[in-house]
């Protein structure tokens, strides 16, 4: 019987997209003066990626009249920490070939993990909107930031490597996850998502309100780290 | 090499629901009982504390309970004339990996089949005639009656400590029960739930309309119990986190609140985590079974010896085994022979969501915490006009308000920007969704078989699932559908949006881990894996437990089944195989 978890390492290794689709993004990113990473910053995004993904989240889930949106919760910092660990990995996932594109019933064939597919889509985006005389989507105003968030959505943009709708359907799941995740993954900052709604968190035991028919439930919002919802206190 | 283990009486592939019943059935008898589990040991304390479990990214959204596609998975594909391709990530359906299986991740719903179910093909040719029975539907009948299974039903409850309100006690309808379920010999060990306002309204309403509603029976504590192994639970808090999550709380019946604390003390049990068995082995006339191989998280292999071998794993992850084992005849669609892997089924569900004015407060709920009709399953209703056969539940669940997965939003609703941020605020309280929970027949090109391609981590083929929902299913489930839509109209509500079941059927969404059938029971080896005991056919020292047996599926949650059946099984172990090893039943 051969060593399992070593066979697939290799076989993992083998799965990354090949080293001239992916090595030139780091020169992508270079090429950005300002966007030069400064260590701990992010765990999994380089400087331009939190750009871009902020300012999408920031339309995904607006701030307006209803209160702080997706960027005030920190849904870029939820997405970053995600795809820097075992999700982004794709670690519980089959990522064996042969690859092949299946029907829409069979579900996700990509051979390209979420952090290797928010790589691959955001940077297809910045070059589609160069070669295009347009202004990278950080830059632009939100409408038309909308129009290419729509355009991504119903596959109206073609990207270079990664296909844009399922960068888009990743992008905006993720973002519901981040908006309305316990706060201590970093997004639903101060509860922003979960007050918004009205769901008070993991209160535990409803034996005496849950016939209290029509009736809010009026107790404060807690998280799993407690009031705050916070792992540590801010300094 | 495989290195060879000293040998024990009994060998459980697996340890869910089944194999802990069979574990302490088995080993009051006095044998030496060993369960191997793939994944790891998993306790009330610490790992489902309350103080954690209430997480739904990592456990409902990153599905921390389940199995690992990396590790398992199947290939999928509509129809045979398709390639299939690997299930890549979880999706339809969520098998658990880890001690107390998926009795640690359902939501409760626990609940007997009709008597008519177990006898589909000759209950269906005798009211509607043979040519009722579309060509291509392999429905048959069980080899066992609902009577035959009654008393381990009844066992199954009362280890569980169900709460809900009996419908029929030895034949005598009971005002506020199901009057459509079988005769049962005693009520419930419980009461119901409490109610939450939605079941409320859905009680109403469905009364309005001409129905008799009746309170869901719960696999959830409405008050504090101690089961028949002396162990004792806890009343529900209604907390809403318990479908894919474990209960912290001793209130949702697992294997671990319900078996553990008395069999993990026995000095005949023995349980063995993170180990993988990759294959039964038989003897040179292929006609018994002398153990089981597995390998470990080190990729060491070991050969585990047994007098007994029970297959106790998830439905396919059975049928996987037995096809990698030479265990039975493999399925030929083609040719229309063998069994192993035939006769495949699902579940067919749909909802229709009610967008209300009152504040409903969603997050308060149970998972089995809910108020159904009856009135439309199985044969409760002349399908004559209807031109089709099975049927289901309808029932409003209120099994928690989880916001990224648990919220519903009008049909208009745009998906994202302000319009989605106003309609989630305006409707995450005020919305409930009645549920339709539909059966699956079996059909000649619906079955399970080993991948010509795709192999698992430890080199062997994947399993290939070839299915689709056909026209019977989706024509029944457009008529519960219409059903349900007729309550949700009662409800006065604000909006209704109908969620039907349309097309293909699609291996992405969550539907159900209701996945039945591939080592039918049955009367005749032709045609079943198993025998009326669960016993295989081919080799007798080997029995196959779980909802595999199903010759095709009905309109219930199938967990209430699959207990009584493991209490069935053991039954016939206990006073009839371990007297005399040998067929129960001669093929």
């Amino acid at each position: 019987m051969r060593f399992l978890p070593a066979r697939r390492r290799v076989l993992k290794a083998a799965l990354l997209p090949p080293a001239a689709a992916v090595v030139p993004l780091r020169f992508v990113a270079d090429a950005h003066a300002d966007s030069v990473a400064k260590p701990g910053q992010f765990s999994y995004f380089m400087p331009v990626e939190f750009t871009f993904v902020e300012a999408a989240v920031a339309r995904l889930i607006p701030n307006d009249e209803l209160g702080p949106g997706a960027k005030e919760a920190g849904v870029a910092t939820f997405i970053d920490h995600q795809l820097s660990g075992p999700y982004g990995r794709a670690e519980t996932w089959y990522m064996q070939g042969p690859w092949k594109q299946g029907t829409k019933e069979q579900g996700y064939q990509l051979k390209l993990t979420p952090a290797q597919l928010y790589r691959t889509a955001i940077a297809d985006i910045d070059d589609w909107c160069s070669k295009n005389g347009k202004r990278a989507f950080a830059e632009t105003d939100t409408n038309a930031q909308d129009q290419m968030l729509h355009d991504l959505e119903n596959g109206r943009i073609t990207l270079a490597r990664a296909p844009a709708k399922d960068f888009f359907q990743m992008l905006l799941q993720n973002t519901v996850e981040g908006f309305l995740a316990d706060p201590m993954y970093g997004g639903n900052r101060d509860f922003i998502g979960w007050k918004m709604i009205g769901f008070p968190g993991p209160r535990y035991n409803y034996v005496a309100e849950i016939d209290q028919y029509g009736k809010h439930y009026t107790m404060p919002t807690i998280g799993l780290l407690g009031r705050d919802g916070k792992r540590t206190k801010e300094s | 090499m495989a290195t060879r283990l000293p040998h024990v009486d009994v060998v459980l592939v697996g340890f869910g629901w089944t194999a802990s019943i069979l574990a302490q059935e088995l080993t009051d008898e006095g044998l030496n009982v060993l369960a191997i589990e793939r994944g790891s040991f998993r306790d009330t304390v610490p790992d489902f504390a309350t103080t954690q479990i209430q997480d739904e990214l990592r456990y409902a959204v990153r599905n921390e309970l389940f199995e690992e596609p990396e590790r398992e998975t199947l290939t999928f594909r509509n129809s045979m004339d398709q390639t299939a391709l690997p299930m890549r990530h979880l999706g339809s359906f969520k098998p658990a990996a880890g001690a107390g299986g998926a009795g640690v991740h359902w939501n409760g719903q626990n609940w007997r089949f009709l008597p008519t179910d177990f006898v589909t093909r000759s209950h269906t040719e005798q009211r509607y005639g043979k040519n009722f029975i579309p060509a291509g539907m392999t429905i048959q009948d069980w080899g066992i009656t609902y009577d035959d299974l009654e008393p381990f039903y009844d066992r199954f409850e009362y280890l569980c400590g169900i709460s809900g309100q009996a419908g029929n006690v030895n034949g005598e309808i009971q005002a506020g029960g199901n009057p459509f379920e079988g005769p049962r010999k005693r009520g419930f060990p419980l009461p119901p739930l409490k109610r939450s306002y939605g079941t409320v309204l859905f009680d109403k309403a469905a009364k309005e309309v001409g129905y008799k509603p009746f309170p869901c029976p719960a696999a959830n504590t409405s008050e504090a119990y101690k089961n028949i192994y002396g162990v004792q639970m806890g009343q529900c808090t209604f907390c809403g986190f318990c479908e894919w999550f474990g209960c912290g709380n001793y209130s949702k019946s697992s294997p671990q609140t319900t078996v553990f604390p008395v069999l993990l003390k026995k000095d005949n049990f023995k349980l063995r985590t993170h180990a993988s068995v990759t294959k039964v082995l038989l003897d040179n006339t292929g006609k018994r079974a002398t153990g089981v191989v597995y390998v470990d998280l080190q990729g060491r292999e070991y050969e585990q010896p047994a007098d007994l071998v029970i297959l106790t794993a998830f439905a396919q992850h059975n049928v996987h085994l037995m096809l990698l084992s030479g265990i039975g005849k493999p399925y030929d669609p083609v040719k229309n022979e063998g069994v192993v892997g035939r006769n495949y089924a699902y579940q067919i569900t749909s909802s229709v969501d009610v967008f209300l004015n009152d504040v409903v407060n969603p997050f308060m709920g149970a998972g089995a915490l809910g108020q159904a009709i009856d009135e439309f399953n199985g044969d409760n209703f002349d399908h004559g006009p209807e031109k089709f056969i099975g049927g289901g539940y309808i029932a409003l669940w209120t099994t928690g308000g989880r916001p990224i997965l648990q919220h519903h939003l009008p049909k208009d609703a745009p998906k994202w920007g302000s319009g989605w941020k106003k309609a989630m605020k305006d409707n995450y309280l005020r919305t409930v969704s009645l549920a339709t929970h539909g059966s699956v027949m079996s059909y000649r090109d619906a079955y399970l078989d080993l991948d010509p391609t795709y192999r698992d981590v430890y080199g062997n083929p994947l399993l290939r699932l070839t299915f689709d929902f056909h026209d019977n299913e989706h024509r029944m489930s457009n008529f519960l559908t219409d059903k349900a839509q007729g309550i949700a109209k009662a409800m006065k509500a604000r909006e209704i949006h109908a969620n039907p079941r349309k097309g293909h059927y699609t291996i992405v969404p969550y539907q159900t881990t209701h996945n039945t059938g591939g080592a039918a029971m049955g009367t005749d080896p032709r045609t079943s894996a198993v025998n009326r005991y669960l016993q295989s056919w081919d080799v007798p020292n080997v029995f196959v437990v779980g909802s595999c047996a199903f010759p095709q599926n009905a309109g219930y949650n199938p967990t209430g089944t699959v207990g009584a059946l493991a209490y069935w099984t053991a039954h016939a172990l206990r006073t009839q195989y371990l007297k005399k090893p040998g067929p129960l039943v001669s093929a």
